[in-house]
């Protein structure tokens, strides 16, 4: 008969009425500025300066090789070599960058600093709530604001985090295992050309 | 029975109240402040229910959708209509270039000022009529179809292309459910035997047992407010009837081109149609300011009407959440083809009513007749039509 339907219709809509009182799972809203649904794993927004160990500016994996500055499409990237050297996670001495901005209002989070970056100093962060009232200088990153310690790295992208560890340890280890060849033969050396000396005497 | 005089004393508490406040004028100037402050409160007073409506109406619909609506403002969200208010009141006055200015700058007025005519006739409570005059009902409908010209004076003036077109399916669809409107009213009056609101609503005040005589529990009482809701929910374009304003296809209808306090003043004309259009429906059909079960009878008469009225308010939100737009040839379908010709059964069966006397008989008869029309119409007035996959004379 006609209005069946239309019956049936506010059926339904009573019960959402009144289950969205009883039951939490009909409401679906997330209130944003109190509540956030937690950023997906490959989201991405800016990027990020890692660094190591507690101290952000003795950690910085940047080694002001300016790959970045010169890849980045827009040129949103101004990076200041420094004069003195600092060693780097492996203990080799290298530069490191004095001055670091990134003009976010440029910024069209294309993804190719982090990807051009052969020493995985810069990644993708996933914070995009960035408004501020300052339209010129809120926007332009200095160093301090873009270093961000590798455990927060690890907490916003933990497969891709976990992946770089392993890998800079590998390196590391390499490096370290070289190292020690090299510190052994140099050992080995010096015995056999200390051992005549001694037999000698 | 200090009981029984408190009940009447609260029953009567808005005229005390006028009494008391006119007390401290000269004699000669009271029965002119009664009035005037008759006047104030009806205008006061629905404005603020209008207020308390909307945010009432965005948490409902909220609801009715699995969102949680409105709870940002105040507690619960519920000074929302504050903040609404302060936004239209400081929001800038545009007037395009090319609309007729004095039409455009009236036609909110005429709408807000006819529809709190309306509300002169209508009985809120027992002796509670502004303007008891004898052909009430006549006054109303006269209200109700003076909103049209501001609809179509708005739509006209604007100079835009939506709003007058807005205004034109305003204008169709308010003509065409006039008429069933005024109709099915018709067969209250029949049994009635008054213009008079009033008298309509002291003919349902009675009881059998307990339960009233409203017009409502009987066959053609039914049929009659079935048909009166609908026709109501066209009348003040509500949803799904809300072509004239429809966001998707027409920006905001007749009302595009209004802004800040003006567009308030439409809006608050729409929601004053909708209560003043609830409470002609209560009147008729509900049994006015008089109580469901004649036990109750102790409540003040006002918190029945005004009960009633917040109940079908709610059954309009409860629409508005739950059905799509129609589309402009439905309506007028559905106006003409079903909703009229049931209208025009429904005044034969109101006369069948009353000449078939007491008894059981009446009961069978015109419910009979009533569901069997409902069920023919429905299936044939309302069939759709297939028009199947289209074919090409030409072109193939
Ligand atoms: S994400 Fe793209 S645009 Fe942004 S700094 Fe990196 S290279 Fe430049
Ligand atoms: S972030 Fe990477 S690519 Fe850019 S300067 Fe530093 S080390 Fe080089």
């Amino acid at each position: 008969m006609l209005g069946e339907g239309i019956l049936k219709g506010m059926a339904e809509t009573a019960k959402n009425f009144f289950g969205s009182y009883v039951s939490k799972e009909r409401l679906t809203t997330v209130e944003y500025p109190e509540e956030r649904v937690p950023a997906a794993e490959n989201a991405r927004a800016f990027p990020f300066l890692v660094y190591d160990g507690p101290d952000w500016q003795a950690g910085l994996r940047c080694v002001s090789c300016q790959i970045c500055e010169k890849e980045c499409p827009p040129k949103c990237i101004l990076i200041e070599k420094s004069k003195d050297k600092k060693p780097d996670y492996v203990g080799k001495p290298q530069f490191y960058p004095v001055r670091f901005d990134i003009d976010l209002s440029v910024c069209m989070s294309c993804q190719i600093c982090v990807e051009v970056c052969p020493f995985d100093a810069i990644k993708m962060n996933t914070e995009f709530a960035l408004a501020t009232d300052d339209r010129f200088g809120g926007l332009l990153f200095s160093r301090e604001k873009l270093a961000k310690s590798n455990e927060y790295y690890h907490s916003i992208h933990p497969t891709e985090a976990a992946e770089v560890d392993a890998r800079l340890a590998e390196e590391k280890a390499k490096v370290e295992a070289k190292a020690k060849a090299a510190a052994e033969a140099a050992a080995a050396k010096a015995a056999v050309s200390a051992s005549p000396a001694e037999g000698g005497n | 029975m200090v009981s029984t005089s408190f009940f009447t004393a609260l029953d009567r508490i808005f005229f005390l109240l006028r009494d008391w406040l006119v007390g401290f004028l000269p004699v000669a100037l009271r029965p002119a402040a009664g009035v005037l402050l008759g006047v104030i409160a009806i205008v006061a007073v629905f404005p603020g229910f209008f207020a308390l409506t909307t945010v009432f109406e965005r948490k409902g619909l909220g609801r009715m959708q699995n969102r949680l609506g409105p709870n940002r403002v105040g507690p619960f969200g519920f000074f929302q209509p504050v903040a609404d208010g302060i936004k239209a009141l400081t929001k800038e006055d545009v007037v395009p270039y090319r609309s007729d200015r004095i039409v455009h700058f009236l036609a909110p007025l005429v709408l807000v000022v006819t529809v709190f005519l309306g509300f002169a006739v209508l009985p809120m409570g027992r002796n509670m009529v502004l303007a008891d005059m004898d052909a009430g009902l006549l006054f109303f409908f006269a209200m109700g179809a003076a909103t049209e010209l501001s609809i179509f004076m708005a739509g006209w003036s604007s100079h835009n292309k939506y709003s007058l077109l807005g205004a034109m399916r305003g204008i169709a669809q308010m003509i065409s459910y006039e008429v069933v409107l005024l109709l099915s009213a018709v067969s209250v009056v029949m049994i009635g035997g008054s213009l008079s609101l009033s008298k309509i609503v002291e003919a349902q005040n009675s009881y059998s047992g307990v339960f009233p005589h409203w017009y409502i529990f009987t066959p053609w009482g039914f049929a009659g407010f079935v048909v009166f809701a609908i026709a109501a929910t066209a009348e003040t374009n509500r949803s799904p009837f809300d072509l004239p304003e429809g966001e998707s296809e027409l920006v905001a209808g007749y009302h595009t081109e209004y802004s800040g306090f003006k567009f308030a003043l439409f809006f608050l004309g729409e929601y004053l149609a909708m209560f003043s259009i609830s409470g002609l429906g209560t009147t008729l059909f509900l049994g006015g300011w008089s109580a469901p079960l004649s036990f109750f009878d102790f409540v003040p008469s006002w918190i029945w009407f005004f009960g009633k009225v917040m109940l079908s308010i709610f059954v309009f939100i409860w629409m508005r959440g739950t059905l799509p737009r129609l589309r402009q040839d439905q309506l007028m379908n559905f106006a003409w083809k079903f909703v009229l010709p049931f209208t025009l059964l429904n005044l034969f069966v109101t006369a069948l009513w009353r000449f078939l006397g007491e008894g059981w008989l009446r009961w069978a008869v015109c419910s009979a007749i009533l569901v069997a029309a409902w069920a023919l119409m429905g299936r044939v007035g309302m069939r759709r039509k297939h028009f199947g996959p289209r074919s090409y004379r030409y072109a193939e």
